[in-house]
């Protein structure tokens, strides 16, 4: 059983210094094109949120199976099949029992299927062996890292594109990968507080 | 070993999962029975996932729609009183303050809930589906074609000079309007004026698909737009392109009149090459004193050798007008023109109410 201080440690680590945005670089296509708004955004970082905690969730007792059954080395490719079912799932089970959330999340959730976070954060459970608890907490952590990291940089976007005068070389996606970076320089100052892969 | 397990276990995880979302869709999916209730009378029930549009089409409910669904025209709007959901982004422009406020939507982009309120205008429940034949295609102009339309199954369908009807595309079920360009005395025949539209689903399937003995499903009449025949007023008529159908209709219900009413039809076209029609409007014109043919060219060509009127139909229109607060005028053609020319009526002074027009896209 694993205590409650490494689960924390993997929550803070994942949502801070090991930022999968800021830190890992990934994920970039919808932070690049979703951020021009916060709440745009918002919707953005919750179905991220959702979507890849299920899918993590799903995925770790299905390698265990690949683990067992010994073809461990058809885990990207089953992986991708179990995110592809799962947001369809999701999809359903919501404009069933939740449209109005449904509607609120419009064209983000089927947009996530192809979203690499999700795909990335089953794989790194893979990497770091982590156990079930252990996969959901780093899942949530990680993808409300990326929901920060969106909301962050939307705001920063719409407050620029009504206050700065920028040189037309530098708007729009070009200013916005500059920001990036410069949120993620600021975003090594976490390191060290937290690691993924806790000494125990 | 690893040669087998492999690919069967990848097998047996893609078909479970495909196993599990189609019980899922069966247990959550929309699937349940959908009832659309009409006018608070007619109820329809379905099962399918479809757009109120097709849904409506499906039951022989026919909203009239240019675009074939894809948000651009507004024509097929109805009021949704409810379970309509939230009006979507793609609507938007289409609807006015008003439309918002008596929750008018777009049928081609709402899905119905559970249970579904709508009202629709009663005139609409009596558009009808016909079976026709196609008698007669004629080349107008390099572009524009005539198709002559029998009536099979019900063989007639009255309408009045002006409206239009809709062409059903084989195959992939999209429907387009078309004003009826023959003569309303004859409703055995339906004859429509067709120009080819690089791209569009229904003129390339006229131009390049249809042949003479083909059937073809139309579905109509449709239209608010058509000759006020109890009025005694002045005409003016004004058209372009393919607007030619509705105002030959018209003509041809003033003529079988007499022609007591004093006509001027304005025609704005590019070239010589775009003028069609011009014998029989000329010959009329020789028939009847009453009646005025004026085609207006905006760029002749030099080997035109052209004579008439020259410029924009506008500018053409407004120096060819007197005074017309007594004056009824007809138009038809792409919705910019329409706009200017209105424009143009109004500062002869003509009233709003005695100006009618058919926009197409």
């Amino acid at each position: 059983m694993v205590s409650i201080t490494v689960l924390f440690e993997i929550f803070i680590a994942s949502l801070l210094p090991f930022n999968i945005a800021l830190a890992s670089i990934l994920g970039m296509c919808p932070l690049i094109a979703i951020s021009t708004n916060v709440t745009n955004a918002k919707g953005m970082g919750l179905a991220v949120v959702l979507v890849t905690t299920l899918t993590a969730a799903i995925n770790w007792p299905i390698y265990e199976f690949l683990k067992w059954s010994g073809t461990d080395t058809l885990d990207l490719l089953v992986f991708m099949i179990t995110i592809a079912a799962s947001v369809q799932f999701l999809e359903l089970a919501m404009q069933k029992f939740l449209p109005s959330l449904y509607t609120a999340f419009g064209i983000y959730l089927p947009l996530i299927t192809v979203n690499c976070i999700v795909l990335a954060v089953s794989l790194f459970f893979v990497n770091y062996d982590y156990g079930f608890l252990e996969t959901v907490v780093f899942a949530l952590g990680s993808s409300l890292g990326w929901a920060f990291a969106i909301v962050l940089l939307s705001g920063i976007r719409e407050k620029l594109s009504v206050i700065a005068d920028l040189p037309r070389g530098l708007k729009g996606k070009a200013i916005a990968f500059v920001l990036l970076g410069i949120l993620a320089l600021a975003f090594i100052g976490f390191s060290g507080i937290a690691r993924v892969d806790p000494i125990q | 070993m690893e040669y087998i397990l492999l690919p069967t276990v990848l097998l047996g995880i893609m078909l479970a999962i495909t196993g599990l979302i189609i019980v899922a869709d069966r247990a959550l999916g929309s699937g349940g029975v959908k009832k659309i209730i009409i006018n608070g009378s007619k109820e329809i029930e379905v099962t399918s996932d479809e757009t109120l549009l097709t849904i409506l089409s499906q039951n022989k409910i026919f909203l009239s729609s240019a675009c074939g669904g894809k948000a651009t025209c507004g024509l097929c709007k109805c009021q949704v009183t409810e379970g309509g959901g939230e009006v979507k982004p793609t609507e938007l422009p289409l609807l006015s303050a008003l439309d918002k406020e008596n929750k008018v939507r777009l049928t081609c982009q709402v899905k119905p809930t559970a249970i579904t309120k709508i009202t629709i205008p009663e005139g609409l429940l009596t558009a009808k589906e016909f079976k026709t034949k196609l008698v007669k295609m004629v080349d107008l102009t390099y572009d524009i074609k005539l198709l002559d339309f029998k009536l099979i199954k019900p063989n007639t369908m009255p309408f009045k000079p002006g409206q239009f009807a809709q062409i059903k595309v084989p195959g992939i079920d999209i429907v387009r309007a078309y004003s009826i360009a023959s003569n309303a005395s004859d409703p055995s025949h339906i004859e429509m004026i067709v120009r080819y539209v690089p791209k569009g689903l229904a003129s390339t399937y006229v131009f390049k698909a249809l042949n003479v003995g083909d059937t073809v499903t139309l579905t109509g009449p449709y239209g608010k737009f058509f000759l006020q025949e109890q009025s005694k007023r002045d005409i003016v008529c004004i058209a372009g392109g393919s607007g030619k159908a509705p105002i030959r209709s018209i003509l041809a219900r003033l003529k079988e009149q007499g022609m007591t009413r004093k006509v001027r039809y304005f025609f704005g076209a590019k070239a010589v090459r775009d003028l069609y029609y011009t014998q029989e409007m000329q010959q009329l014109a020789k028939e009847y004193p009453n009646f005025e043919y004026i085609p207006a060219l905006s760029n002749p060509l030099p080997e035109d050798k052209w004579t008439g009127a020259t410029g924009l139909i506008t500018d053409v229109l407004d120096r060819m007008t007197g005074n017309l607060t007594e004056a009824e005028a007809y138009l038809c053609g792409s919705p910019g023109m329409i706009d200017a020319c209105i424009k143009v009526l109004n500062k002869h002074d003509i009233k709003q109410a005695n100006v009618f027009y058919d926009k197409f896209a």
